[in-house]
């Protein structure tokens, strides 16, 4: 029993992460029609900023807002510089522009850091266990990330339905050529809300690089992850960056604990192993396929 | 024909015979990985490499070295090139298991030697020997079989078991289990790359077990050590020295100390070549070196003392010297098995704190004069 308690903890946890990486991924998407395959580097440089300005000034605190600040100045100019000229292409160009964004970023970082992956610890108030009621003992760090995740949950909420950004956000969302020609600078909203999804997708590469490694290339398999969690909830939407997040990260983490298990009640123990964490692993990828069928454009998504 | 072509002409001829000049050393071409995630080994094996040609003086050897990105069809392209138009005599450097079985038996049947810094499968160890193979590393099983040795001195008799899903990771646990005589408390096998491992460590912490053999290389084993130290779980651990070489070691800090883990080789080695490798490493690179170093570093001076015995245009006599592996390497005493596979000791070793650097100290021998378990299979 404990030990499922602490599997769907790890569920949650996992499911929030992702949420931090999606959910700048689907605004872009859902805002600016784009396909950014670069906010996995994005991701990246939030962990190598958060470990050098760690390591230079010996602050954890230090180094999360360095990576907020690296990541959204990034995006900043990316957007400004490379992704503006993109929006009026088709997908193609767009991945093909942001796959050479993700060498440039990876080489770039390669030869400023180097090719060993850095250091990062968890500030000592994070480090260390809990005993949760219960009996339960779960990592403090891995707490304070379902805390912080469902914090910017809350936070993207307020923002999208409660701010004059967020009206902004969702106008362009439905028309862009219309809010721009009711004399919204459509330009800046483009650059601020990349720089929102980046900085997001930066903290989300600090946090997961701090019980991680930080090191080149990190941010490559966190994006295909954040891909399907976009595709499943659907393309734009905040609550279905969540739902999806969560649905994906507690059928990862409790597929890989429980399927061996299942199949070792009527397999030769070693087979289960196998076929179990096989299956485990195709696992996010059916429930996508489940989803998509059951709704072609994601549980939430208002376009295909 | 203008000028300047004819200045092109001219130039390019006296090019080549300037290459003649020099055609009587040896050509070594280096395929390994110098980007992406897997660089770290690369860019050791070669420095290593690099540092043993520069102690020793020579000229006589031309080294080619290319960046495989850590892909099979890459490092294949490179091979064909180096051995089509670079007209290289040795090839060496490959990191990967699966990058190996891509280009070494191709390579040896087209007559050119190859020298393993790292790679050892069992397919190339066994029935799919060559003679113009040889290992200077270990072979893959090598390291987990002296984990299992030294699970059995340590007492642990219920092991929870975890290596990812590929060849070089099922390898690890039967590598373990073949010497390992206890109990099996888990089995698991995880996604190659993955990076969280909560729902492992929680079957860990309920499995009952007495210590934890794991194979994670590179950034997995990075992710595992420090979530295992925060998760307050405190089994012990054992594995390979793949996650515990001294880059890595930086990167995991204080959750690795104390650690067990198995090693042909260490900075510690009391011999006189290791001592002088240690040092001007150092010197050289500014910082400590790694395994991979000493097999980069062991690879060359083993080709540099076959062609102090013999030509290598006699292919056999140069063969026959690189089978009697006499030089001093930097792990003290080296052979080479009837399959061109070391046979040699492999040590314990626990992580440490020297100042502000974490790196290993050797505590025990976990097993003597170790070839493998394939060496029987080959018949070359």
């Amino acid at each position: 029993m404990l030990l499922l308690a602490e599997q769907v903890l790890n569920g949650l946890q996992y499911g929030m992460m992702l949420f931090l990486m999606a959910a700048g991924l689907t605004l872009v998407f859902g805002v600016m029609g784009l396909i950014n395959l670069a906010h996995g580097s994005l991701y990246m440089v939030g962990a190598f900023a958060c470990a050098a300005v760690a390591a230079a000034t010996g602050s954890f605190w230090l180094g999360l807002a360095a990576s907020l600040a690296a990541a959204a100045a990034l995006g900043a100019l990316v957007e400004i510089v490379v992704i503006r000229r993109l929006y009026a292409r088709d997908h193609l160009d767009q991945v093909l522009a942001t796959f050479a964004l993700i060498l440039v970023f990876s080489e770039g970082t390669r030869w400023l850091f180097g090719s060993f992956p850095l250091y990062l610890s968890l500030p000592p108030v994070l480090s260390g266990a809990v005993t949760l009621p219960g009996g339960l003992i779960y990592p403090a760090f891995r707490l304070a990330i379902i805390v912080i995740g469902v914090l910017v949950a809350l936070g993207l909420f307020w923002l999208i339905t409660r701010t004059r950004l967020g009206i902004r956000i969702r106008a362009g969302e439905a028309d862009r050529e219309m809010i721009a020609a009711l004399g919204v600078d459509i330009a800046k909203l483009y650059t601020m809300v990349f720089a929102l999804g980046a900085a997001l997708a930066g903290l989300s590469g600090a946090l997961v690089g701090s019980v991680q490694s930080v090191q080149v290339g990190m941010g490559e398999p966190v994006l295909i992850l954040a891909f399907v969690t976009v595709v499943i909830g659907g393309i734009g939407s905040i609550k279905g960056a969540l739902i999806g997040a969560l649905l994906v990260g507690m059928t990862d983490t409790l597929g890989k604990a429980l399927l061996p298990g299942l199949f070792a009640r009527f397999m030769e123990a070693s087979a289960a192993t196998s076929v179990g964490s096989a299956l485990a692993s195709m696992l996010i990828y059916v429930l996508m396929a489940l989803v998509l069928i059951w709704r072609p454009t994601g549980l939430y998504g208002a376009r295909a | 024909m203008t000028l300047k072509g004819k200045l092109i002409a001219g130039l390019a001829t006296l090019a080549l015979t300037a290459g003649m000049a020099h055609a009587e050393g040896v050509k070594v071409g280096m395929i390994t990985t110098l980007s992406g995630g897997g660089a770290g080994l690369g860019i050791d094996v070669r420095d290593g490499f690099q540092l043993a040609l520069k102690m020793a003086g020579t000229s006589d050897v031309e080294l080619i070295v290319e960046d495989d990105q850590q892909k099979p069809d890459i490092a294949v392209q490179i091979a064909d090139k180096m051995i089509q138009s670079d007209q290289v005599d040795v090839l060496t450097g490959i990191i990967w298991s699966n990058l190996a079985m891509a280009v070494v038996p191709a390579a040896v049947a087209q007559g050119k030697f190859y020298l393993s810094p790292n790679a050892g499968p069992s397919a190339l160890a066994g029935a799919g020997c060559d003679k113009n193979y040889f290992n200077v590393a270990w072979q893959n099983d090598n390291l987990h079989e002296a984990a299992g040795a030294y699970a059995n001195s340590a007492g642990y008799a219920n092991s929870f078991m975890l290596a990812p899903n590929y060849p070089a990771g099922t390898d690890a646990i039967a590598g373990y289990k073949r010497f390992y005589e206890g109990a099996a408390a888990g089995e698991v096998y995880t996604q190659l790359g993955q990076t969280d491992y909560a729902a492992e460590i929680a079957q860990i912490r309920n499995s009952g077990a007495d210590s934890v053999f794991f194979f994670l290389p590179g950034g997995m084993g990075i992710a595992f050590m420090k979530q295992y130290a925060e998760s307050g779980v405190d089994i012990p651990l054992v594995g390979p020295a793949f996650s515990f070489d001294q880059n890595i070691l930086q990167a995991v800090g204080d959750a690795a100390l104390g650690v067990r883990n198995t090693s042909q080789w260490n900075k510690d080695i009391d011999n006189p070549a290791n001592a002088a490798f240690v040092e001007a490493y150092q010197a050289e690179y500014g910082r400590l070196p790694s395994l991979y170093s000493s097999q980069g570093y062991d690879t060359a001076n083993l080709l540099l003392s076959a062609m102090a015995k013999a030509d290598l245009k006699d292919a056999d006599a140069f063969r026959a010297a690189l089978e009697a592996a006499d030089f001093a390497s930097v792990r003290g005493d080296f052979a080479f098995g009837p399959n061109h596979h070391p046979i040699q000791d492999i040590y314990v070793r626990e992580v440490v704190k020297e100042g502000d650097v974490y790196t290993n100290k050797i505590i025990g021998t976990a097993l003597e004069d170790r070839g493998d378990a394939y060496a029987a299979e080959c018949k070359m």
